[in-house]
């Protein structure tokens, strides 16, 4: 059930629109009811043949020996792979945003690292002919000890999972063994804390359970290049990996894909792609290689376990002081993208509240275990378990209704965030106002009449704080995981460029650029709003008349004539331009 | 023994678009002589109407019926570069590339226009239903239809637009992790209402009511699909969900959906939800993206009614049965919280 709150920020838009804003139906909607969606793999192939991959037994071990003859033999197989048939073995996902070292082979080598990593591929006339070949690839292991815990796996002495990060940690700014966030003086802050409370919260792996498995087809299309029914969530991000992998210009792919059966982060490891492309190279037939229910079970990336502890500095009267938070993402055996993830959670720390002195120490350690990946809420679903639990506590311990803490220490517009950048367009505590309204969970009048337009951004609140920093966590030392503040530096102090303004293009062609998106920009009124929280809702109402968007300016120079006033709406500003960073809104 | 219940909530942020930035997406829009549009991207639908968003972006700026234009997605050999689907960044980024592309392609359409009318291109406005006409002059007026057909046959222009969308990559500090993360935050806050036996151990969902700020909300409906999938899988992450029963111990893993515990029709809980629109400043008509985040504050939110319910942390996911049982024993049996409010204000 779905009820639109149109009353709440409603200065702030412009409801008179066409068609945003209604719920027309999809236009994929009739196929995907009457099964004429195509999907990947509703596209077979005369002459395809199938791929399967032989996994590792064992969670770490030496390879010492590979036998593929009797398989290479076997009825229906056209060819075999090893690992050296592979042009670049060696890859790491964000490698086409130049972060990380490569470190993941397609077919492990000399050594396997997880249970479930790909040796030997054997591409056979039919799945079943593929799979009877698979039994009969002798491979000879020499098993290794293995270590399954995120924080036991960065001790000294632990069993080198990842040999291109030996400590196994990933190296943040060729530096450090993990990404450090630091704002103000957490220490002092739990010292003069009347309150200071540290726990420790887990998130095991989970599936993304997609209906439809990772796989891919891979087809010779005419002039040398190849055709590929993907089920990628980024196609050019599975064109560029592809392309790296079997080494070859990227127009020499042609990728097809954009509807998938479900994803939530599970498909975009190109997991298929690399080697199916490979097969039809080698063999100049299509090839099929789709992972079964077990293999999309097991090995099919999940989401990564998450070890967080949570430290909080809290006053009696619920201001919450300090916050410090040390976090273990389990990326497996391999980067994937989880060296993303942390750093997106150090943005996200310490969640949405204003706290003074904030620091985070953020991990992703390496363990063998199948290579974890992105999900929903990659990087910040775990830690809002663990924030939100933890503010449960918090609330209990000052005792206070968990609904009015959370409104006491929301952030507000102009709040500093720790990450140095200030707040804007703020919500929470009108989501918490009107959620206790509908669960009909009582608040207190000062609850009610607080606002994130009200509050925000004054004194303390929009400063950057003097911060203590460390050199703790220096890379191949351990023993610098503990050690002295180094540097205090001076309050106010910000040593990145803030963002620029995005790109947007239209055309250079001499014809007029509209270089600028249509954009809400409401004029304030010169005194502040009155509190958005309105106790009565009003009804759903899909929006008013339509206006149409301002005219197009055939030359540059004058600024667009406003559009009529929408007479039902008149409290509503014209639709604006301006550039998208240019102007505040407070 | 007994059931008991108990309340508990939870409140969340959530970033729009890959951290950081650094995620470009393109869109090419062309209509064909008749005036119909389409709009060529390499944008994933996963399901979550990635298409249907971007239809009706694209019809809304270019002034002309949803029915009108049809979303081509994904061909690397027609459709420009897109990062792809994921970090909730579809509709932001995506829906920025389409406004740009649709503006260009809406000023070649009513100069086409303007030349069949003998007017000036800036005097004219589309009324959203496949007309062009004078502002203040609806009699002066040509379909879009008849100005593509004048445009390709007669005029010799091609209606058309390119646009993209990109927030430049931001540096992070390695000692303060300074950094332009994002520049587009959501909103939630989450109630879950739970009853947990003592004897079993078994927690089940009552309901759930939200409030979410997503900004504009382009189709409440794709928002509603979107927001109600994911607080099941929300109540399926925190509740049964995970290969791993003993991590970090990696045995026991599952191999199928027999072995795989989900929740099943009987486990779905009653949901309502409550839409709240700030628009994002640098959003598409102010949209954010409520791809991810539907499954976030449902997790703590339900960890807190258990403990409202029976006075038990379970500080590791899943929320066994087991887990419960185990803590209520430590805890020398079951310790009700107080009770928070009355019965829901929906139906």
């Amino acid at each position: 059930m779905l009820e639109l709150r149109k009353d709440l920020f409603a200065d702030e838009r412009d409801d008179n629109l066409n068609v945003v804003g209604k719920g027309v139906q999809r236009q994929d909607m009739p196929g995907h009811v009457t099964a004429r969606t195509r999907f990947f793999d509703d596209h077979a192939f005369d002459g395809m043949l199938h791929l399967k991959v032989v996994r590792s037994p064992h969670h770490h071990a030496r390879i010492r020996a590979i036998d593929t003859s009797a398989a290479e033999r076997a009825p229906g197989v056209k060819r075999v792979l090893r690992g050296a048939d592979v042009p670049v073995n060696k890859n790491t996902l964000l490698s086409l945003i130049n972060f990380g070292k490569d470190d993941e082979p397609s077919l492990a080598v000399s050594k396997v690292s997880y249970k479930g990593e790909p040796v030997v591929a054997i591409l056979a006339d039919s799945e079943a002919q593929a799979l009877a070949a698979r039994k009969l690839v002798r491979i000879d292991y020499d098993p290794l000890p293995a270590v399954f815990d995120v924080e036991e796996t960065l001790k000294p002495g632990a069993p080198v999972v990842n040999e291109t990060y030996p400590g196994n940690y990933f190296e943040y700014h060729e530096r450090f063994d993990h990404q450090k966030l630091r704002f103000g003086d957490v220490e002092r802050g739990f010292a003069g804390a009347d309150i200071v409370m540290e726990h420790r919260y887990q998130m095991s792996p989970i599936e993304h359970a997609p209906t439809e498995t990772n796989g891919s087809i891979a087809a010779p299309e005419q002039n040398g290049r190849y055709v590929v029914h993907s089920c990628a969530q980024g196609l050019f991000f599975a064109l560029g990996t592809t392309a790296k992998i079997v080494d070859v210009e990227s127009n020499m792919l042609h990728f097809i894909g954009g509807t998938v059966g479900g994803g939530f982060g599970g498909k975009v490891d190109s997991l298929t792609e690399p080697l199916a492309v490979l097969g039809a190279m080698l063999t100049g037939r299509p090839v099929r290689f789709v992972l079964d229910r077990e293999e999309e079970m097991l090995y099919g990336s999940p989401r990564g376990a998450e070890r967080i502890y949570v430290k909080d500095g809290l006053m009696r009267d619920g201001r919450i002081v300090a916050r410090h938070i040390r976090s273990y993402f389990d990326a497996g055996a391999y980067t994937r993208l989880s060296s993303y993830a942390a750093i997106k959670c150090t943005a996200h720390v310490p969640g949405p509240y204003w706290i003074p002195n904030v620091a985070s120490d953020i991990y992703v350690s390496y363990t063998n275990r199948c290579p974890s990946t992105a999900m929903r809420g990659f990087g910040v679903t775990a830690v809002d378990f663990a924030l939100e639990v933890q503010m449960d506590r918090l609330a209990e311990a000052a005792s206070m209704d968990p609904m009015e803490f959370r409104i006491l220490n929301a952030y507000r517009d102009g709040d500093m965030k720790p990450h140095r950048r200030a707040a804007k367009n703020t919500a929470l505590v009108e989501c918490v106002q009107v959620a206790a309204e509908k669960a009909n969970w009582p608040l207190s009048e000062q609850a009610k009449r607080a606002s994130s337009l009200l509050g925000g951004g004054a004194g303390d609140r929009a400063q950057i704080p003097a911060t203590q920093l460390d050199a703790r966590g220096q890379i191949g030392r351990p023993d610098t995981r503990s050690g002295p503040v180094t540097q205090v530096l001076p309050a106010g102090t910000s040593r990145i460029a803030p963002s620029k303004q995005p790109v947007m293009e239209g055309a250079r062609d001499g014809r007029a650029a509209p270089t600028q998106v249509p954009r809400y920009e409401p004029q304030r009124p010169a005194a502040p709003p009155p509190p958005a929280y309105q106790p009565a809702p009003p009804p759903y109402q899909p929006g008013g008349s339509y206006s149409p968007p301002p005219a197009y300016q055939p030359a540059s120079p004058p600024p667009a004539p406003p559009p009529p006033a929408a007479p039902a709406q008149p409290q509503h500003g014209a639709v604006r331009f301006s550039s998208v960073f240019g102007t505040r809104r407070r | 023994m007994a059931r008991h219940e108990g309340r508990g909530m939870a409140s969340v942020n959530y970033p729009i678009g890959m951290n950081l930035g650094g995620d470009p997406s393109q869109a090419l829009i062309h209509s064909n002589p008749d005036g119909k549009f389409t709009v060529a991207l390499s944008a994933i639908d996963l399901g979550q109407g990635m298409k249907q968003v971007s239809r009706q972006i694209a019809a809304e700026t270019l002034g002309v019926p949803v029915e009108d234009v049809y979303v081509d997605t994904a061909d690397s050999d027609t459709g420009p570069h897109d990062m792809g689907s994921f970090a909730s960044r579809g509709t932001h980024r995506m829906g920025n590339a389409i406004i740009v592309a649709a503006r260009e392609a809406r000023g070649v359409l009513l100069e086409a226009a303007a030349e069949e009318l003998e007017v000036n291109a800036a005097d004219l406005v589309t009324d959203g239903r496949g007309n062009i006409h004078v502002r203040g002059a609806p009699s002066r007026s040509i379909t879009v239809k008849a100005t593509a057909q004048a445009a390709q046959f007669k005029q010799g222009k091609t209606i058309a637009g390119r646009g993209i969308f990109l927030i430049p990559l931001s540096a992070v500090d390695a000692e303060t992790g300074e950094m332009n993360p994002n520049t587009a935050f959501a909103h939630a806050c989450l109630v879950a209402d739970v009853a947990v036996d003592d004897e079993t151990g078994e927690v089940e969902v009552l309901r759930m009511t939200s409030a979410y700020e997503l900004g504009r909300v382009i189709n409440p409906r794709m928002v509603e699909q979107q927001l109600v999938g994911g607080a099941w899988m929300g109540i399926s992450h925190a509740l049964y969900e995970t290969p791993e029963p003993y991590y970090p111990n990696p045995e026991h893993g599952p191999r199928d959906f027999n072995e795989y515990l989900m929740p099943g029709p009987g486990d779905i809980a009653p949901y309502h939800v409550t839409v709240l629109e700030r628009p994002a400043p640098d959003g598409p008509f102010g949209g954010k993206g409520p791809g991810e985040m539907c499954a976030n504050p449902v997790l703590p939110a339900i960890a807190n009614a258990v403990y409202n319910a029976v006075g038990v942390r379970v500080d590791e996911l899943p929320i066994t049965p087991e887990k419960i049982l185990r803590a209520i024993r430590a805890n020398g049996g079951v310790k009700p919280g107080p009770r928070r409010g009355g019965p829901v204000n929906w139906r």
